[in-house]
């Protein structure tokens, strides 16, 4: 009787136990989830189809700062072409960054955005980033990179300011592990 | 002929086996709990030698015995040894040798499983102490292990030190089942769950608390693992992971980690100060909800550790109330300890006097947290030695003193011999002195802005660190008294009587001392002693 009763206690602890596990991989694709609706980390969302109605608020104008940082032991220049754009809510923008491959080798790199203030982050729609793509350039070879973003017209009235940041992180490695496992 | 054959049956059922394989086999939950206790002892000391190479580096500014590589490791090892080698496995030693004898069991659940959850231990630790020697190093990234810093830029040993936190992990959570096994389904017949003394509560909630998270422990160091050898990229954020999502997993584990190494600690002191001030348990039905609440928040408050890394306001807010919510179940225990003592016929054993220092020591230590829950205050203190102040404060003289008033205050139980209480008192006052002239200074130098983890420091700080560390000799060459005065009460000294103290209550002192290899047999039937 008491073997029974063990049995039973322990089966449901075990179920715990995995469940847990599973729970703790979980987290990764929720912890997606919640930073996309609650625009929570400055993440910015992934390619934003323009709708034609799209009002623009000539009302408002917002500065938009654009920062770019290389990623610890990332030997490229990379920099935007502009410091910083005034716009409209709801227009259409664009601009360009620029990157060149200043080491002696073939290099693949990949960027990632970053809004501030956080809250931010899903009022800025891009409908063409070089950060949905990865970039591979040759020794010396030299790229203008394009950004087309539309702020949205619902953006909190206190955002008058926003920096968007991109850090540049060399993937030559796992390109090349990725490549290496294909037939 | 049939009277031998029966003595020739005891001897092989019914004592313990001779030699060495005695403690490897055994199965038996005194055995166990001695011992993990003497490991845990064991991993005391070795965590205490890092601490001490810790201190003695920053005595003065500037680097004078080791190099930043070897400190760093050190306050990794220091932290990983002392959370996971020491602490815990006390608190399970404790809790083998305790909780049948408190719950009128005959052993504990499952026995086999026991001993494979401690023998585990050793070889988990050993793996990760093998790490200083390998070639880059141990890991070296800090106990909370941040990713990239221990995935991308961590010594080649990081994969050792992952396998060793798996074994840890699976060791815990096999003990935890059989605590949890062993409270639900062996408890006297008659006795119910709120009869239950309450360190085996403390226990049960524990135990739930560790069977919760040590899987997501597990689950974020096998993140690191893909990250580091399989191409996954969980925590990389050029390849479209997040570094901050490590520490959202981490500290899911990681809150309800340090209520882990403390509830264990309130049903010591909970058992502790009624008998030496000889008057029931002030609000056990509160000390029961109080406990249960702290375990059910502890789950939602994990981001107070990662204030500085950018949440959304209304996420801050959040974390900082829920936070401070924490102090009300936490008061409730306080008051209800010095309510206890309220009037008593107190008199100062020992175990008192480290059940004493626990309660105004860890309410200071709870205090600082308060302090640290403050999100714009958390902006200046974050990673600098208030935090290390803090945490000490309810580690040190709170869950360890807790485990030495309970070696104190059962020593008698599982020896049948009183330790020498003049020596016990020394040791207590040594501890006590050591332990504030270490970690009360810590808090004027973190105000002062000195981060943590660091192996050099500006000068300003120069005479707070001499105290400091001259405070941490002190503390960790008392604790060799320690173990000469538990040696010396196994090999000898005053009888103690079945009750030991005057004011103890519980069935544990209603058997023998020493208390003999197999108890409660046969259930026992007056419950009415059952808790204090």
């Amino acid at each position: 009787m008491q073997t029974a009763q063990n049995r039973k206690t322990i089966t449901k602890l075990i179920g715990v136990v995995i469940g847990m596990f599973a729970f703790g991989f979980a987290l990764v694709p929720l912890y997606d989830v919640f930073c996309e609706i609650t625009g929570a980390n400055g993440k910015t969302a992934g390619q934003y189809v323009s709708s034609s109605g799209d009002a623009v608020d000539q009302n408002r104008e917002i500065t938009i700062q654009f920062l770019t940082n290389n990623n610890a032991g990332m030997p490229w220049e990379f920099r935007p072409t502009v410091r910083t754009l005034k716009v409209h809510p709801g227009e259409l923008n664009s601009t360009e960054f620029f990157a060149r491959n200043i080491s002696g080798k073939t290099m693949t790199a990949q960027a990632v955005p970053s809004v501030t203030p956080f809250y931010a982050a899903e009022y800025l729609h891009k409908t063409e980033c070089f950060c949905f793509e990865q970039q591979q350039l040759a020794r010396g070879e030299g790229l203008d990179m394009p950004l087309r973003f539309i702020i949205d017209a619902n953006i909190p009235a206190e955002i008058k300011t926003l920096t968007l940041s991109y850090t540049l992180f060399d993937i030559t490695g796992e390109v090349e592990e990725t490549l290496a496992l294909r037939p | 002929m049939s009277a031998v054959i029966e003595e020739h049956h005891d001897d092989h059922h019914h004592g313990p086996d001779k030699g060495i394989l005695r403690w490897v086999f055994t199965t038996n939950h005194k055995d166990i709990g001695t011992l993990y206790l003497w490991f845990s002892f064991l991993m005391f000391l070795t965590g205490g030698c890092m601490a001490m190479v810790i201190r003695a580096e920053l005595f003065q500014p500037g680097l004078q015995i080791v190099q930043p590589e070897f400190f760093n490791q050190m306050t990794t090892m220091h932290g990983l040894i002392m959370v996971f080698g020491a602490v815990m496995p006390a608190f399970v030693g404790l809790a083998n040798w305790l909780v049948p004898m408190m719950i009128g069991a005959p052993d504990m659940a499952l026995p086999r499983m026991n001993n494979y959850s401690f023998w585990i231990l050793p070889f988990a630790f050993s793996m990760m102490l093998s790490s200083l020697f390998m070639e880059g190093g141990a890991p070296n990234f800090g106990w909370t292990f941040y990713a990239p810093l221990s995935t991308e830029y961590a010594p080649p040993s990081v994969t050792f030190f992952i396998f060793a936190v798996h074994l840890m992990g699976i060791s815990s959570i096999m003990g935890s089942i059989n605590v949890v096994v062993t409270i639900l389904n062996l408890r006297a017949p008659g006795m119910r769950l709120m009869q239950m003394p309450l360190f085996v509560w403390t226990w049960l909630i524990t135990a739930y608390l560790l069977i919760a998270v040590m899987p997501v422990l597990a689950g974020v160091v096998t993140m690191m693992l893909m990250d580091i050898h399989f191409g996954t990229a969980f925590f990389s954020a050029g390849g479209g992971g997040d570094p901050v999502l490590f520490q959202h997993v981490f500290w899911f584990f990681g809150h309800p980690e340090v209520y882990i190494m403390i509830l264990p600690a309130f049903g010591v002191v909970s058992a502790i100060i009624p008998t030496f001030a000889r008057k029931r348990l002030f609000g056990y039905d509160s000390m029961v909800y109080a406990t249960a609440s702290i375990a059910f928040l502890s789950f939602i408050v994990w981001a107070h550790h990662m204030f500085t890394v950018g949440i959304p306001i209304a996420g801050e807010l959040y974390f900082m109330y829920a936070t401070m919510l924490i102090a009300v179940p936490t008061g409730v225990k306080v008051f209800n300890w010095v309510a206890t003592m309220w009037r008593g016929s107190m008199s100062f054993e020992t175990p008192m006097l480290f059940a004493i220092a626990f309660v105004i020591l860890f309410t200071i230590g709870g205090f600082s947290g308060l302090m640290l829950a403050i999100v714009p205050a958390d902006f200046q203190y974050h990673d600098t030695y208030f935090v290390v102040a803090h945490f000490h404060y309810v580690l040190v003289p709170g869950s360890v003193f807790s485990i030495m008033a309970a070696a104190y205050y059962w020593l008698p139980k599982w020896t049948g011999n009183m330790y020498d209480e003049s020596l016990g008192k020394t040791h207590f006052w040594l501890s006590f002195i050591g332990v504030n002239v270490t970690f009360f200074p810590q808090h004027f130098v973190g105000l002062a802005g000195m981060p943590r983890r660091i192996p050099d420091y500006a000068l300003q700080f120069a005479d707070y660190n001499m105290i400091s560390s001259m405070g941490a000799f002190l503390f960790g060459f008392s604790q060799l008294l320690f173990l000469f005065i538990v040696i010396k009460c196994i090999r000898g000294g005053k009888k103690a009587t079945s009750q030991v103290w005057e004011g103890a209550h519980g069935l544990e002192w209603t058997i023998p001392s020493p208390a003999p290899y197999h108890t409660f047999s046969t259930p026992p039937e007056d419950l009415r002693e059952a808790h204090g």
